[in-house]
């Protein structure tokens, strides 16, 4: 019998309660096995196929989620675990890999944008426009005051060095890409990410 | 990765994860993967248990990595290259190098000019009032076609194999001892082990991580041993390599892209001022063969440069505007690295800095000088899912962080973002995997995904451009965005940006149509240079084709459990999972191990396991090499002028060091590096800080992230110091009692942890005690509340990357009744 490991957690999952390892061709030996077993939880999450977060042997995980997409329920991530088809880590995470799921529900997670006003003791929540209006607005004026366009010797440098980035080691290849156009088609060149670190 | 480059054409790790378990021997030197790297480490244990395999770990500390090892010796921080210059020392002596190989495929047979030298310390060429050194006489000696010359009898006194001879002499087991506090025996027996890996058929990999690269000579810690591979025969093979462990998730793919200050995607470069024009550009780009008949492939520069310009600006971008080649920034030093950011900002010359999914104020070296950084700029901008330390680097938490936030005037912009569980695209794993992921939930609150953020302050940017006008807006309002969906773009049509398309039909020489117009191409063989092709990221290419994502692929499938896993996923470049595989080939094509062979030829092409890192047709007898990115096609023991402190590596001491280098005490540390005068200011000195400092990361923690998720608050739950029995005797610290760190930059009162794991090493006659500082803690999170490990250390990075040296430098220790309140 050709069994996934995951056909098989689907196939006990959804028909444990009224029948037995045996309707799966493990004989009469899995029935008390299976009077002792409840209901697979996770039959009922949506899966979903991710990469670990932290360090570079990239471990495939598995990410279960209640709510089926639609637009009034409200999706939430009740479990993480190791992929047992991924070729490297086939299952297995590290002590770091095991609590995803309390850095992902982390209490310190932010939820809303926040400004800090000069002198300021305290973050007072802002909506996004008034944030991206403000950044791009700080952001213009230093660039048209301090852009750079010809060196000392009138060669052609377009360079803006009085406001830098850090990019994130974290994210997607392609949200690095797209922070890669931005970020050079202003000119900056104080621009770095985590490779040093 | 300046290291693995300048040696083989490649800045990356060569093999994968699970051909470990191919080595005959795995040495874990400058790394501990057991618990940096634990689900990797796993391929360790099979080679022990699967291919009897020995494991050898040198390292300051007995790490989870040496608990498992067969063999382990101890190495004072920041001497790797004396115990790794002994160990070239020891291959040439005895004569355990594999000839076959290193005539073929390194430079070893290449001629020197004359006017190269070594002496006491210092290279030719240096000019100690720049304290940089004129490179000209480290290359070959040219013959009249402008090919290097050679003698594969390695007779010639300045070939490259009798002047490393010369170089390496003076690393004698004695010396080594000496400088590293290994004791000699245990020197030799790794030498010993090390050594039966010149058989054929025989393999070791090295394991590395930041363990080499923080040092001011991080980069020559690891040319060493890539040197000692190149001897050995041990590149190209199945459980050999260079295997450089990254440490963040993507930060392969971050560095593939080029976002590092002087990088472009692909690992093409940014212009320097002196290249005025695009053809002066090209001039340095277009590597011409040093040998004859050799690929290197770097020749194809202008088509990657070409097809990448047209991904940026579309129409914009036009042979008569030298493809925008004016509108990418020039630079005018070599890097604007972090340490160089923070420094302009304490002197007032940054005005706003974006913190993208990074926190500096933790990460970086001198705590207090980041701080005094951040402090000083009009607007900071943070974006990241958690709440960091940088976000609140004005806000006063005591003497964790002593803000006085009514002085301090910045700006701050604290943006929720999305973290992996809540996002789709690629992550590029150590082994340069490109592997997608899905999306499982929606973030919590407003937070948004970083892609939205940049749209939306570009967007912006570009609207007020087109309004106000402005400095040199031709790139902002010509930048190509025609995505589906501007305001947040879908990573699969990122992707697809970068893997590039044909923008008109393209023929081959025989007049067929190989693409119609609009399609994805099929690999960075189809791009040209006439503006016909377009790709954002040539190495990407092939990842996402007409066949659909590559990187998607979910067969595991491996044949003859080869460790390659040839459909899983996408490697870069061209699905090539072993870099340099032609090595694993005799100079006739057939396997050194033919138990374990990767590609061999089979009369008419190249056939195995993976694709060949190689034209799959080129004949044995053509004499190609394999170091195909390479102008003179092979491995380099001598890295000409790829290097700034010498194209060989050399024994330098950390800028805080306890000793006297007593190889040449008047070049006591890296004549190249760049040292900012006030950070040399705060360099303290052994009498004030007698003991050796390292820092490290926990099992259970990474980085400054996992103290905001509670498991691993409760398992690591506080900062400590890791101290030998010897030294907390000596200064009265109680196991579990409360200690005062200081270096010369600051203080940190924390817990002890007084350990058999660390001895003190006897260094010159003198005995060295090293002291292990965890790098986890900070002001935020769930954890309790800690300094960092960076109050610690200096300001000061490599020479040629300016990675922070936080692997060795000097503090002091006392008892303390309790902590700062």
């Amino acid at each position: 019998m050709d069994l996934s490991r995951r056909g098989f957690i689907k196939l006990t999952g959804a028909t444990l309660a009224t029948s037995s390892l045996g309707a799966l061709g493990f004989g009469s030996c899995g029935e008390a096995v299976a009077e002792n077993v409840r209901p697979f939880k996770l039959t009922h999450a949506k899966e979903t196929r991710n990469t670990c977060t932290y360090c570079s042997v990239a471990c495939g995980i598995l990410i279960y989620t209640l709510g089926d997409g639609a637009k009034n329920a409200r999706s939430d991530i009740i479990h993480i675990e190791g992929d047992p088809d991924h070729p490297v880590n086939r299952g297995t995470l590290c002590p770091k890999g095991s609590a995803l799921l309390d850095i992902v529900h982390a209490p310190t997670r932010l939820q809303v944008p926040k400004y800090r006003k000069p002198g300021g003791t305290e973050f007072e929540e802002v909506s996004w426009d008034w944030a991206l209006d403000r950044i791009a607005r700080l952001m213009k004026d230093d660039r048209d005051k301090n852009f750079i366009a010809k060196n000392a010797e009138g060669t052609t440098v377009n360079r803006w060095i009085s406001t830098g980035m850090l990019a994130a080691s974290a994210s997607s290849t392609e949200t690095s890409y797209l922070t890669w156009k931005v970020a050079r088609s202003f000119g900056m060149l104080v621009f770095d990410n985590q490779a040093r670190v | 990765m300046a290291s693995l480059a300048p040696t083989f054409g490649r800045g990356a790790m060569t093999n994968t994860w699970q051909d470990i378990k191919n080595a005959d021997l795995v040495i874990v030197m400058g790394g501990n993967a057991a618990e940096a790297h634990p689900c990797g480490f796993k391929w360790v244990i099979e080679a022990k248990i699967e291919n009897a395999a020995k494991l050898v770990v040198v390292d300051p500390r007995f790490t989870r990595t040496a608990s498992v090892a067969d063999y382990y010796a101890p190495i004072r921080p920041g001497t790797d290259i004396a115990f790794l210059s002994g160990v070239i020392r020891y291959l040439l002596e005895k004569d355990k190098i594999l000839h076959e190989y290193v005539r073929a495929y390194t430079n070893a047979g290449l001629i020197i000019k004359e006017g190269y030298a070594f002496e006491d310390g210092l290279f030719s060429g240096y000019d100690s009032e720049k304290g940089q050194y004129d490179k000209s006489s480290w290359d070959y000696e040219l013959d009249d076609q402008g090919f290097a010359k050679v003698d594969d009898t390695w007779q010639h006194p300045r070939c490259v194999m009798n002047l490393l001879k010369t170089h390496v002499a003076r690393y004698t087991p004695e010396m080594v001892s000496r400088i590293c506090g290994t004791p000699q025996d245990k020197f030799l027996h790794i030498c010993e082990m090390i050594a039966e890996t010149a058989a054929p058929d025989k393999a070791m990999t090295s394991l590395f991580a930041l363990g080499w690269t923080q040092h001011s000579i991080g980069s020559q810690n690891i040319r060493t041993m890539a040197m000692v591979q190149l001897l050995l025969g041990n590149i190209g093979v199945a459980g050999g390599g260079m295997n450089a462990l990254r440490g963040h998730s993507n930060i392969q793919g971050l560095t593939d892209v080029g976002l590092l200050s002087n990088l472009m995607p692909g690992y093409m470069t940014l212009a320097a001022d002196h290249e005025v024009t695009f053809d002066d550009y090209m001039k340095t780009r277009l590597y011409k063969p040093l040998r004859p008949g050799q690929t290197s492939y770097w020749s194809n520069y202008r088509k990657f440069f070409v097809s990448f310009q047209k991904s940026m600006f579309g129409k914009a971008a036009t042979p008569e505007n030298n493809w925008a080649y004016d509108w990418l920034p020039k630079l005018d030093i070599p890097l604007y690295d972090i340490i160089k950011a923070f420094e302009m900002m304490n002197q007032g010359q940054m005005n706003g800095y974006i913190c993208q999914g990074f926190n500096p104020q933790q990460a970086f070296p001198d705590r207090g000088k980041i701080r005094r950084g951040l402090s000083k700029l009009k607007f900071l901008v943070t974006m990241d899912p958690l709440d960091t330390e940088t976000s609140r680097f004005w806000e006063n938490f005591g003497p964790q962080n002593p803000a006085d936030s009514a002085e301090i005037q910045t700006e701050v912009f604290q943006l929720p973002t999305t973290c992996f569980a809540e996002e789709e695209g690629s992550l590029v794993n150590s082994a340069r995997w490109l592997q997608w992921h899905w999306k499982a939930a929606e973030p919590p609150g407003k937070a948004k995904p970083d892609i939205w953020i940049m749209s939306g302050i570009f967007h912006r940017m570009r609207e007020l451009y087109r309004k106000e006008g402005g400095a040199f807006p031709d790139p902002i309002l010509n930048l190509t965005w025609d995505y589906t969906n501007p305001v947040e773009p879908n990573p699969n049509e990122l992707a697809k940006d970068m893997n590039g398309r044909a923008l008109v039909e393209l023929k081959d020489e025989s007049g067929a149509v190989v693409k119609k117009a609009g399609e994805l191409l099929d690999g960075f063989g189809q791009l040209r240079d006439d503006g016909t092709t377009e790709s954002g990221c040539w190495i990407f290419s092939g990842c996402w084709t007409e066949q659909g994502n590559q990187m998607a692929r979910r067969d595991a499938s491996d044949p003859r459990e080869a460790g390659i896993a040839p459909n899983w996923a996408w490697a870069w470049p061209a699905n090539r999972r072993i870099l340099y595989n032609r090595a694993s080939a005799d100079p006739a094509g057939n396997p050194w191990n033919p138990a374990k062979p990767i590609i061999q030829w089979n009369g008419s092409k190249w056939v195995g396991v993976d694709v060949p890192d190689y034209g799959p047709t080129v004949k044995p007898s053509d004499s190609v090499g394999p170091f195909i990115m390479n102008a003179e096609g092979v491995g380099r023991l001598f890295a000409r002028q790829m290097m700034v402190e010498g194209p060989f590596p050399e024994h330098y001491e950390p800028l805080e060091s306890p000793a006297i280098n007593v190889l040449h005490p008047k070049v006591q540390s890296n004549p190249a590096v760049r040292v900012f005068p006030d950070d040399r200011a705060d360099f303290g000195t052994p009498a004030e800080f007698p003991y050796v400092a390292t820092t490290y990361r926990l099992t259970e923690h990474f980085h400054f992230w996992t103290k905001h998720a509670r498991i691993n608050s409760i398992l690591q739950p506080q900062e400590f110091i890791e101290i030998g029995e010897a030294l907390a005797k000596e200064k009265g610290i109680a196991q579990n009692g409360w200690v005062r760190v200081a270096s010369k930059r600051g203080f940190i009162v924390c817990k002890a942890y007084v350990t058999k794991r660390i001895k003190p090493l006897m260094v010159d006659g003198k005995p060295t005690h090293v002291i292990g500082v965890p790098l986890h803690w900070g002001f935020t999170g769930q954890a309790k509340k800690g300094y960092g490990a960076n109050t610690l250390t200096p300001s000061v990075g490599d020479a040629n990357t300016q990675t922070p040296e936080f692997k060795a430098f000097l503090v002091n220790v006392e008892s303390v009744s309790g902590p700062l309140v």
